[in-house]
């Protein structure tokens, strides 16, 4: 059976960043990635990034993984990178399975994993949310910005978090006009930045607001939205149709963490870090023995902090099989201070509540 | 309220502003960035240390108007599209005004554009002073404006009229 010191499930920037980190240790690394390419959702990002200089601020998040990758080739005779394959497996004698191609599966025996599988979308109900032209953002991206092709012409966009926000803009960029953005919170959850600059491009954006259903044959012709009260209500005759063949849905991610639950981690629904989460320890390791996580999948949180959360949870997971890395101490306290910083401000105060309900000290970390 | 619909009050605007005085003497930067959020970019980038936030990256940036000189660096690094140039010293009647512009197309020198508030409402036609496109700011496009002096506080995008 194939084997190595770390495997590390995903290839997004929480899985580059601590394939950086253990191999920069001396371990052995297996980035083991579903898609053809590495980077997950970065190279959607055309906007620049937030963060210090250290997370790449100011950096377009499409050009980070170039970045990562460039930094990985340093230790290239430590890492190998397994494209187009899909972890169908993890079981309790810390073997994978991997479905390579959707044709071919082996398995493969490493000393360690590291999950950072991500996130996915969250949908909503409402009647006819299945016509064609409803689109989650990540799609909505994928379609603009990997593959240069229009959704559509004129969008409502559904959620004003940040990534309503980004996408709402890149769409206007692209030349589609956004109708609208509403969001059925009473403020915007996406940064007031974002806010201003689509904004001030004479896009509404309508807080308190929700839709209640699609209309059309084919494919998407009317939305119809609504206006919520002070307990999320929807107020009668506030009832408006606006003309859209494209609605694109951002409301949230939720953790892609199944590997984890399926490997018998202890799990806990936290609402703050947007679902079902391991519990773990501060060194990223969960309550299964020599298995961490990294990045959405134990949280939903921004990429600049995925990343710092990547070359932590590579430092420790190297560390524990004996591989550390040896400035470990100076860079986990560089590490560390990155992702206090990170989520010290009002923005983060969520995410430090949701860390303090599933973190676990271990001393000897 | 920005908050709840993207628009910064006018409070808001007015104090990030500095006064007439100093905008008459030459170009600055003002930031309009009122919400705290993990981010340095301008602080980091000003070659000047003219932009200061303390020690946590959360803090919102100050402008020392005693050091900054307007070279327009933190424009281009700002993600948050969030920094503008103003300079009242190249005439009585128009502000030099120079924002970051990320749209297609891009405006070209001497092209009249639509003038637009932060709520993107027309305001008036502008005449486009410069363009530049630098490397360094990475695809941000910096375009000055000339724009009337009473419109400086109310300006802040432009559309380019496509034929």
């Amino acid at each position: 059976m194939k084997t190595t010191h770390i495997a590390i499930v995903g290839g997004g920037p929480a899985g580059l960043c601590a394939a950086i980190s253990a191999a920069s240790s001396g371990a052995k690394v297996t980035v083991i990635e579903r898609s053809d390419r590495l980077g997950g959702q970065l190279v959607k990002q055309t906007h620049m990034f937030f963060g210090s200089e250290k997370q790449y601020a100011s950096t377009r998040g499409i050009d980070i993984p170039n970045i990562l990758l460039n930094e990985l080739e340093k230790y290239k005779n430590n890492i190998e990178i397994i494209r187009n394959t899909n972890v169908v497996g993890l079981y309790e004698d810390g073997i994978l399975t991997l479905l390579e191609n959707e044709e071919k599966y082996y398995k493969i025996k490493p000393s360690a994993v590291i999950v950072a599988t991500g996130a996915s979308e969250k949908f909503l109900a409402f009647e006819n949310n299945d016509l064609p032209g409803i689109y989650g953002a990540g799609a909505v991206q994928t379609l603009m910005n990997v593959y240069g092709v229009r959704p559509g012409n004129k969008v409502l966009m559904v959620g004003a978090g940040n990534i309503g926000l980004i996408v709402s803009y890149q769409l206007m960029q692209a030349g589609v006009h956004v109708e609208a953005i509403i969001d059925a919170a009473p403020k915007i959850g996406g940064y007031h930045v974002h806010a201003s600059k689509i904004r001030r491009m004479g896009i509404p954006i309508m807080t308190r607001h929700t839709v209640i259903k699609a209309i059309g044959h084919d494919f998407l012709e009317k939305a119809v939205i609504c206006q919520l009260d002070d307990k999320w209500n929807p107020i009668k005759g506030s009832e408006k149709e606006l003309d859209v063949d494209v609605m694109c849905i951002s409301v949230g991610l939720s953790p892609l963490n199944e590997l984890l639950a399926m490997a018998g981690c202890q799990m806990k629904y936290i609402p703050n870090l947007s679902g079902f989460v391991p519990v773990r320890y501060d060194n990223y390791e969960t309550t299964v023995n020599n298995l961490f996580t990294a990045g959405d999948s134990s949280g939903i949180e921004e990429a600049s902090s995925a990343m710092v959360e990547g070359y932590l949870a590579g430092l420790f997971a190297a560390k524990k099989i004996g591989h550390a890395h040896e400035n470990h101490d100076q860079l986990l306290a560089d590490y560390k201070d990155q992702l206090d910083s990170l989520r010290a401000g009002p923005e983060g105060k969520h995410i430090r509540d949701g860390v303090d309900q599933i973190e676990r000290r271990r001393d000897n970390a | 309220m920005l908050e709840i619909n993207g628009i910064a009050s006018e409070e808001q605007i007015m104090k990030t502003f500095p006064s007439i005085e100093i905008i008459n003497k030459g170009p600055v930067a003002v930031i309009e960035c009122f919400q705290k959020i993990p981010c340095n970019p301008c602080v980091t980038s000003c070659p000047f240390n003219a932009i200061n936030m303390g020690d946590d990256i959360n803090n919102l940036p100050l402008v020392s108007y005693e050091k900054c000189i307007g070279c327009g660096t933190c424009l281009g690094k700002c993600p948050g599209l969030a920094i503008i140039l103003v300079d009242g010293s190249k005439s009585d009647k128009n502000i030099h005004m120079t924002i970051p512009y990320e749209m297609l197309p891009l405006p070209e020198k001497e092209q009249m554009v639509r003038g637009l508030d932060r709520e993107g409402n027309f305001l008036c036609h502008v005449k486009v002073v410069k363009v530049l496109n630098s490397k360094a700011f990475d695809r941000t496009i910096l375009v000055t404006l000339e724009v009337p002096r009473d419109l400086l506080y109310r300006f802040r995008n432009i559309q380019v009229e496509v034929e």
